[in-house]
């Protein structure tokens, strides 16, 4: 908690307590200003800006604390998000409740985690980066492609009209009724709510949702942290070799790594299949892995606060720049000279590069490698 | 049999293309350690600078020899690659020399993408199509087997710059200059060579290979875009991880090696897999290899250094 409080400048160092109330607040209010204040389509960008907060926590564990760069961590997005295609879709017909699907996918990622970690356990550094990238590309060869001869994924054109997320197994839609309890079962989450005349469009009930996950995750991985698994993470980090001459299992705690972080790629995959409706292979290239890894980096690796920031600064900027970019140029040149996918593209490698040349930790660096030497230090000052 | 004999030429003609770049990675590896992600890129630069200099040519002098005009293009592409090559070991690598293992590997990711979208914006998002100025006829080898004049080209220029660049690594005073920084930057150092110079003429050399290497698939595939040289850098970089990264001879096998095991696998997976895949799959074989090898020889085929880098 207190990282996040350090986000505030200089509240953050006087009343931290306040500080962390405030973050609160405004993350509670976000999605209401922006709805006003700019109009509902940046609700959505902020569930996406969400999303991307989740899968940069979920790439922080095993890039900033295990200190295993992965570079195909999309992959266990795609794996989350297709379950959610398989199992709640028509393309099937198979339409299970999201309290179902979700463990599954997220069980699916975690298992295709355990499939990446174990031929790559011997690997560190630029092998393992790159055996994870031709993981990732494999993962979409195969999205890609696996519609002959069977129809698995539907190919390039992608699963469309996911289900949302929905209590009751069945078609949800069919299952109309009496009470409370069918309406529950009738009700799907992107159809919004409706409480007396008042109706909340489901981009903000998405909003909350993803919410509540982020700060599960927050908690989650702070308490991790500093758990002994934690500990043997930031030991196996800075020095392989003295790790396991102290005792530290770290086949055990490399594959726990890959695992738990994808994990956190396939909840965030499943979310983002039902927030969207729509998964193609096309989500999942190589550039949205190098994505995730840039607010990762850009924040400061291996903290929790420099992943949440990173991930929200490089996800609502290039959307700033959608709205001021090309306004401007057809003002000033009379055409579009750089879209904005192209200015996505500039900003991150720009990002990678010079953040790296000059402040290598990142925006927020981890300030305390160990948590315990920190805290002695300062009951002794 | 006809069908393992194309498949065999085929992989011949792109091993040898993948070999020429997985020179300039292995290069650069021996002496830096670092994996240039952003080498693939610099064969892409290449092969469209090379295609501005040919239609720029075609308009001034529309009568001339289409040879020559190739041999132009090429001419201006290398020396603009070996200046991109410099460049980015002057501004971009130098500079994180002694930084932790992590920071250069992603500069180098950050930098393939940075060439890769300035590449989209100088050239736009499009396949251009490349001009075929030697001849793409197919000639008849055996029975049913061909290959044209481009692959024959491609095959015999690879083959002399290898040779070349080995003679000149082995034989001459400047080769022994980078072996020694390869061996060891302090000493080599106290030694009166100047390992500086020496960094940055590996990236020049590496460049200069990977610009002929894009005009030569431009020209055998007829096509050119923004993204055409990541899948053939990390085809290569997996070449110079099997022949032994590090090692020069090393690369050349690992090229053609990869570029054999993937054209027979493509021509004879759809019968391996029951005709469940088919050759849409064909970039998995890099892939897999890549994975094996890491796992079960390390050291490549030939190499014998033991690469341990964090």
């Amino acid at each position: 908690m207190e990282e996040i409080a350090r986000l505030i400048p200089v509240l953050g160092k006087k009343n931290p307590r306040l500080a962390v109330w405030l973050v609160a607040i405004i993350a509670i209010a976000a999605p209401i200003i922006a709805n006003v204040a700019v109009g509902r389509s940046w609700v959505r960008i902020l569930d996406f800006a969400l999303l991307y907060m989740l899968l940069a926590i979920g790439l922080n564990l095993v890039v900033g604390y295990a200190g295993l760069l992965d570079l195909g961590y999309i992959a266990f997005y795609a794996v989350g998000a297709y379950t959610w295609a398989f199992l709640a879709s028509p393309h099937f017909g198979v339409h299970l409740p999201f309290w179902m699907v979700l463990p599954i996918g997220a069980a699916c990622a975690a298992l295709a985690g355990i499939i990446l970690g174990f031929p790559v356990l011997r690997l560190r550094g630029d092998y393992l980066a790159i055996v994870t990238l031709g993981f990732g590309e494999i993962i979409r060869i195969f999205l890609n492609n696996l519609n002959h001869p069977v129809n698995i994924t539907n190919g390039p054109q992608g699963i469309g009209s996911l289900d949302s997320i929905h209590f009751c197994a069945g078609d949800p839609l069919a299952a109309a009724g009496e009470g409370v309890l069918d309406a529950l079962c009738e009700w799907q989450f992107g159809s919004g709510l409706r409480v007396g005349g008042f109706k909340i469009h489901s981009l903000f009930l998405f909003y909350y949702l993803f919410l509540l996950c982020v700060i599960g995750a927050i908690v989650f991985m702070h308490r991790l942290q500093v758990s002994r698994i934690g500990r043997a993470w930031a030991a196996m980090r800075d020095d392989e070799l003295a790790a396991k001459a102290i005792g530290i299992n770290t086949r055990n705690m490399k594959l726990l790594a890959f695992a738990l972080g994808a994990t956190f790629g396939g909840v965030s995959g499943g979310l983002f299949g039902s927030f969207q409706g729509f998964v193609s292979p096309e989500s999942f290239s190589l550039m949205e892995s190098i994505a995730v890894l840039v607010m990762v980096v850009f924040g400061g690796m291996g903290n929790i606060a420099g992943a949440l920031v990173g991930a929200l600064i490089l996800s609502l900027l290039p959307e700033l720049l959608r709205e001021v970019a090309v306004p401007l140029q057809e003002t000033l040149f009379g055409t579009v000279l750089l879209d904005p996918e192209v200015l996505r593209m500039l900003l991150y490698s720009l990002a990678m590069i010079l953040m790296m040349l000059l402040r290598p930790r990142g925006l927020i660096p981890a300030r305390a490698r160990y948590a315990r030497v920190e805290h002695v230090r300062e009951a002794s000052a | 049999m006809d069908t393992l004999l194309q498949q065999i030429v085929n992989g011949l003609v792109v091993g040898s293309v993948y070999a020429l770049v997985a020179l300039g990675y292995t290069m650069v590896y021996g002496i830096l350690g670092l994996i240039n992600f952003a080498h693939g890129e610099v064969l892409m630069v290449g092969a469209l600078t090379a295609l501005q200099v040919i239609l720029w040519l075609m308009g001034v002098a529309p009568d001339m020899a289409p040879l020559l005009m190739l041999s132009i293009a090429v001419a201006v592409a290398i020396p603009v690659c070996m200046l991109l090559g410099y460049l980015m070991e002057r501004l971009a690598y130098r500079r994180l020399r002694n930084a932790p293992r992590l920071a250069p590997l992603i500069t180098a990711i950050g930098m393939s993408f940075l060439l890769q979208t300035l590449a989209m914006i100088l050239w736009g998002r499009g396949n251009h199509s490349f001009p075929q100025l030697i001849s793409t006829e197919p000639i008849a080898l055996v029975g049913t087997v061909v290959i044209t004049p481009v692959q024959i080209a491609i095959i015999v220029i690879s083959a002399l710059m290898m040779g070349g660049l080995l003679m000149l690594v082995n034989r001459s005073r400047m080769g022994r200059a980078m072996r020694a920084t390869a061996e060891n930057h302090k000493v080599a150092q106290l030694m009166g060579v100047d390992t500086n110079g020496v960094t940055a003429l590996t990236f020049i050399l590496g460049a200069g290979m990977a610009a002929v290497a894009g005009v030569m698939i431009a020209s055998n595939y007829g096509i050119a875009n923004y993204s055409m040289g990541f899948m053939p850098g990390l085809k290569a970089f997996t070449a110079a991880v099997l022949g032994g990264i590090g090692n020069l001879a090393g690369a050349v096998v690992g090229g053609l090696v990869l570029g054999l095991v993937e054209a027979i696998g493509a021509g004879y997976i759809e019968d391996i897999s029951f005709g469940f895949l088919n050759s849409s799959y064909q970039d998995i074989f890099a892939f897999t290899i890549l994975g094996l090898v890491l796992i079960f020889r390390p050291t490549g085929l030939l190499g014998e250094r033991v690469s341990d880098r964090a």
